[in-house]
């Protein structure tokens, strides 16, 4: 009789002890898992304010790619229509070295076009300037011709590429025009466009009244000297 | 009699020492997640803060959209002004 109280006091003691084990363990393991659902929380909250933030983006960015694309193909028929696809592709070369290969995206002719020395031959800003000055000779030069000035230590170089009364600094110059929206002046409302060139201030100033004549197109002046 | 006592020791041996391994091995697993989501939740909370930014993009298209008009009017102005090649 005590044997088998003594084998069931230690069997009930062993499943006490389970038990304990079992609570012990499994409280904790709620514990755990109920900071774990806290912090899931709290990245769901995180994860859905970075959802709302960048829901916009995708639209913004391809908005901005697209304008960005339009000025870019402006760009690109501009400078192709005005300074031609062999000169347009030298410049772009020399801007950004190897772009000759890609190409003008609107012009598949470009990528097969051989670009000229331009960077080699002028610097940046004094082809640039060429191009917007009709009268510089540096406009009209070729560029498989020989180097005009030295890239590496010609500074002044540059500035005897223009006509003379452009660097030796006349008191008179006329301002450059002012292009834009906000400009004084819109080319397109100018009735004076295809009539004949105005003259220069300076050479108003030389040739007195007559020159000054010259500058109204409807003058009888300058009907004289359309005749 | 002797069955009893075997099976008091196989119990006391043998079930209570695998039934405490396995529920601390639980224990470890659920215990090794928390610092883990929590990390997770640090991270989503900075990169929420890294996005309080992306409202400027707003900004950045109107400035790209200004900008991109602003270089048409001057390509309509050189079209005017320059001559075409050749």
């Amino acid at each position: 009789m005590l044997a088998f109280t003594a084998a069931g006091g230690v069997l009930i003691l062993a499943v006490v002890l389970i038990v304990l084990a079992l609570v012990f363990y499994l409280v904790s393991v709620i514990l755990q898992l109920r900071k774990i659902a806290a912090g899931l929380d709290e990245v769901i909250a995180g994860v859905g304010e970075i959802v709302q933030k960048s829901a916009p983006v995708n639209d913004v960015v391809t908005t901005i790619n697209q304008q960005l694309d339009a000025g870019v193909d402006a760009l690109e028929g501009l400078l192709v229509k005005k300074a031609g696809m062999e000169d347009a592709v030298g410049l772009v070369d020399g801007l950004y070295a190897g772009a000759a290969e890609a190409g003008f995206r609107n012009f598949p002719e470009s990528a097969t076009t051989r670009a000229p020395r331009i960077a080699e031959i002028y610097t940046r800003g004094v082809l640039t300037l060429a191009r917007l000055g009709r009268e510089a000779p540096i406009a009209v030069a070729n560029p498989a011709g020989p180097v005009l000035r030295n890239i590496e230590g010609g500074s002044l170089a540059a500035r005897q590429l223009y006509p003379d009364v452009r660097h030796t600094m006349p008191e008179q110059l006329p301002r450059s025009p002012v292009i834009g929206t906000d400009a004084p002046v819109q080319y397109e409302q100018r009735e004076d466009i295809g009539a004949p060139r105005r003259r220069m201030p300076s050479h108003a100033a030389t040739g007195g009244q007559a020159g000054a004549s010259n500058d109204h197109p409807g003058s009888p002046g300058a009907a004289g000297a359309e005749g | 009699m002797i069955l009893w006592w075997i099976g008091d020791i196989v119990l006391l041996l043998v079930v209570l020492p695998i039934v405490v391994y396995l529920l601390r091995g639980v224990l470890d697993a659920a215990s090794s997640i928390v610092p883990s989501v929590q990390e997770i939740a640090r991270v989503a909370a900075a990169g929420s803060k890294d996005l309080d930014a992306a409202a400027l993009l707003l900004t950045t298209q109107e400035q790209a959209t200004r900008t991109v008009a602003g270089v048409a009017d001057y390509g309509g102005s050189l079209d005017v002004i320059l001559d075409d090649a050749g």
